[in-house]
């Protein structure tokens, strides 16, 4: 694949928007919307107009466009983070009891068909934090 | 074919004992037939690891200088109340004690990260512990007030209690209601949109042996990684329910009061847990060898979970309303194959026990049993049967206006 056409591929890509207090009030979305031609969907979203505000999205778009789009976010003060660090299970507090399965509308977790064993698949993960406090040995770390 | 007990520990002395956990006999007896399997196998382990509320722990803090009598005064450990009620250094903690200043359910549902469960985890890992009391004082024990850490190694005694563990069977919760519930049986979607379990099954201890032919008072087991023993039926215990051809319960049954030193135990399996919107308890690691003394002792422990039934309960409606009703049966093969039905609808299943920390029980009892660390006991009594007449009643409310 050429250079160009690496930059047409469209990528698909989920992170978390960390906003300090005086960007909050600027239409951030709307001009990667407008000017890079982003596709965005809001999966988790808390901001205050006191506090830093937080956002989960994800990204749709050209890979030159998400180049730049990112380039713009950070030149505005966001600070981006790649969405999969930020929930974490803590494998020593696990003990697979399968509490978590239902609790997630992503499907992130399964329990392993005859061992029961239960994974957590963070490619899944939306970051809602629902698994948080659901999980009974708080086996589930929400990072930020 | 039968076999004593004696006859059993004898082997194990020797290290020829054939030891298997709960599962691994079904395929064995389906390979060899239950008359050979029986004769062959001398003890199957069982394992259980869950949500047990009606845990606690007592132990000994030796005397403070000068002497304070906690026994009527006030006891926090870790901020969690203590109950205080007995001598001068002897100390209580349930599972599901909670911080006074812990908000509870008032911004629903309360997190309860922290209680009583918890400190035992803790008590048992081996950390300290802020122990913070207060009390009357009296001539022979002056102080009124005391702030220290203590650690388990320092006790005098430390001792896990519980009245109340490894339910022989439990129900299956759901929630017809259209708002989310927090149970002890999990976080409950609406309309039937999930359903919660808890019992290691095929592994669970009661359930191999289901008509207490084996397991009694004084039967040595696993308990919380250490060694402990049954000390009485548990509370609650209700025999008398209803059994399916093979002597399993389809509902609640049998409960073990068990005991055993706190300090040889392990925080893998005495884990602090939070139920959401419900309550602070401790997840409880517990298994018990069956010793193989004849071939309807082995035919019970060969058990499945697509034989083990287990009732549909509306937690949203007909639980805490004490309505007797019941949405259906469902196994618990059908329950591990992650969707049952219910009313024509598939409903997801989440579990609250962990059946591969069950296992890991079953096969670290059955390790102790082939090294000769741990020894079967013949028990001191039995535990009621099925036939004794035992029954779980309700509370009968008298309203205190009337004689």
């Amino acid at each position: 694949m050429s250079e160009k056409e690496k930059t047409k591929k469209n990528v698909v890509k989920r992170v978390v928007l960390h906003f300090p207090k005086r960007v909050v009030d600027e239409p951030i979305l709307f001009r990667l919307i407008k000017d890079f031609n982003l596709e965005f969907n809001i999966l988790k979203a808390s901001i205050t107009p006191e506090a830093e505000g937080l956002m989960v999205v994800e990204l749709k778009g050209e890979q030159s466009n998400y180049d730049q789009g990112v380039q713009y976010l950070t030149n505005s003060g966001v600070r981006i983070q790649a969405l999969s660090q930020d929930v974490t299970r803590n494998e020593d507090r696990c003990t697979s009891c399968g509490a978590c399965v239902t609790v997630c509308p992503a499907g992130a977790f399964t329990s392993e068909p005859g061992t029961m064993v239960v994974r957590f698949n963070s490619k899944k993960c939306v970051v809602c934090g629902l698994c948080i406090k659901a999980c009974p040995p708080r086996a589930m770390e929400l990072h930020f | 074919m039968t076999k004593t007990i004696d006859e059993i520990n004898q082997k194990i002395k020797q290290g020829q004992a054939v030891v298997v956990t709960a599962a691994e006999i079904i395929e064995i007896a389906k390979q060899e037939g239950v008359k050979k399997a029986a004769e062959r196998v001398d003890v199957v382990t069982t394992g259980t690891f869950g949500p047990m509320c009606s845990s606690g722990a007592y132990f000994n803090i030796g005397h403070a200088k000068p002497r304070i009598k906690l026994g009527g005064g006030k006891a926090y450990l870790n901020d969690v109340p203590a109950y205080a009620a007995f001598a001068a250094a002897d100390l209580f903690i349930g599972a599901n004690a909670l911080p006074d200043d812990d908000p509870r359910n008032r911004n629903h549902p309360g997190d309860f990260n922290y209680g009583g469960g918890h400190v035992i985890e803790e008590l048992a890992a081996g950390h300290d512990i802020r122990l913070t009391a207060s009390a009357y004082g009296t001539d022979c024990y002056p102080r009124k007030k005391l702030e220290t850490w203590i650690n388990i190694k320092d006790l005098n005694e430390a001792v896990l209690f519980n009245m109340r563990n490894a339910y022989q069977n439990y129900n299956v919760a759901v929630n017809t209601t259209d708002k989310t519930i927090y149970t002890y049986m999990g976080v409950l979607k609406p309309r039937l949109g999930s359903a919660g379990y808890s019992s290691a099954g095929q592994l669970s201890p009661l359930m191999n042996d289901p008509c207490y032919k084996t397991i009694g008072i004084g039967t040595r087991i696993f308990l919380g990684g250490g060694i402990g023993y049954v000390a009485w039926p548990g509370t609650q215990f209700n025999p008398g329910a209803p059994r399916t051809e093979n002597g399993v319960p389809r509902e609640g049954a049998a409960t073990l009061c068990v005991i055993g030193d706190l300090k040889q135990m392990s925080s893998r399996y005495l884990v602090g847990t939070s139920m959401l919107g419900y309550g602070c308890s401790l997840t409880v690691g517990i298994g018990v060898p069956i010793p193989i003394l004849n071939e309807e002792i082995l035919r019970y422990t060969t058990v499945t979970d697509a034989e083990i039934l287990a009732p549909i309960i509306d937690y949203g409606t007909s639980y805490p309303n004490r309505i007797p009703e019941s949405l259906g049966e469902v196994s618990y093969a059908e329950l591990r194959s992650g969707k049952i039905k219910v009313q024509g609808k598939s409903v997801p299943t989440a579990s609250l026990s962990s059946y591969p920390r069950a296992l890991e029980i079953a096969n670290t009892l059955k390790e102790w049993i082939k090294n000769g660390k741990f020894l079967l006991t013949d028990p001191v009594a039995p535990l009621p049967g099925p036939d004794s007449g035992v029954k779980f009643k309700p509370l009968n409310e008298r309203p205190l206006g009337e004689v």
